[in-house]
């Protein structure tokens, strides 16, 4: 029960960090927060059907495309920084080119 | 049950002061604290593999990147750089006497008991047998994913290089 809860708080914290954030790092930081609910969830789940060893294969796979998907993300920040000189979302908006 | 239930409330804590305090550096501190209290709770849950991963890739590596896009986007002036030595310099003095103590007493500590994880003890199905027999196709997944982040990244400074 206290893991479901934990999950769940994880969840509203990294979505209310997306929503309210208008700095693009922040919003990762947020992407990552929510990351970790899904890892504590999948976890959650093996200990609790005794399959660790399937969750951990899943928890490898999904550690992997983090780490992907945030290095990515890392350089389409800097780039857009590198354009705009500013990190502010709301300042985005030619997106063509 | 009362030590669980602690650690996850440290876990939320830190995922609630990551997202709320102002500071970028002290954001990315935060998310390396939550992965290190996650794998904890991993530990705790006979994750041992994915728990080392967690704390090797998610709370090593992914703040290392975040730390370096909030340098290179909000680089420090000379002085601001000059006085940050100086000032971590004075209030870290003490850090390297500190590691070596850590670090013999941890080893000393595996020596006196032997660690093994839990999985290997008991003879349970190993995540490594269940990762390259049975899901091979995910490890598939992997590599390509892998190899589709290392060309974007190379195609984002190649761009960057054509432009500058």
């Amino acid at each position: 029960m206290a893991n479901a809860i934990t999950v769940i708080l994880l969840f509203i914290i990294g979505i209310y960090c997306i929503l309210v954030s208008h700095n693009l790092i922040r919003v990762l930081i947020g992407l990552e927060i929510l990351i970790k609910a899904v890892t504590l969830l999948v976890i959650f789940c093996g200990y609790q059907t005794q399959n660790t060893a399937l969750a951990q294969a899943l928890v490898i796979t999904i550690i992997v495309i983090e780490v992907v998907m945030m290095t990515v993300a890392a350089g389409v920040v800097v780039g857009i920084h590198r354009q705009n000189n500013s990190l502010d979302a709301r300042n985005i908006r030619k997106l063509k080119g | 049950m009362l030590l669980e239930l602690l650690i996850l409330i440290l876990l939320v804590s830190a995922g609630l002061w990551t997202v709320m305090t102002r500071s970028l550096l002290r954001s990315a501190m935060g998310l390396a604290l939550a992965s290190a209290i996650l794998t904890i709770v991993m530990f705790r849950m006979n994750a041992n593999i994915a728990g080392v991963f967690e704390l090797s890739v998610c709370a090593g590596l992914i703040p290392v990147l975040f730390i370096s896009v909030i340098s290179l986007t909000q680089p420090m002036t000379f002085k601001e750089a000059s006085d940050h030595m100086k000032e971590r310099l004075h209030r870290f003095w003490g850090l390297p006497l500190i590691v070596v103590v850590l670090g013999v007493t941890l080893a000393l500590v595996s020596f006196k008991y032997k660690v093994t994880p839990a999985a290997i003890q008991e003879g349970k199905p190993d995540v490594r047998f269940i990762l390259w027999h049975l899901k091979q196709f995910d490890l598939l997944g992997q590599i390509i994913i892998l190899f589709t982040g290392v060309f974007g990244v190379a195609i984002l400074f190649k761009e960057r290089n054509k432009r500058g």
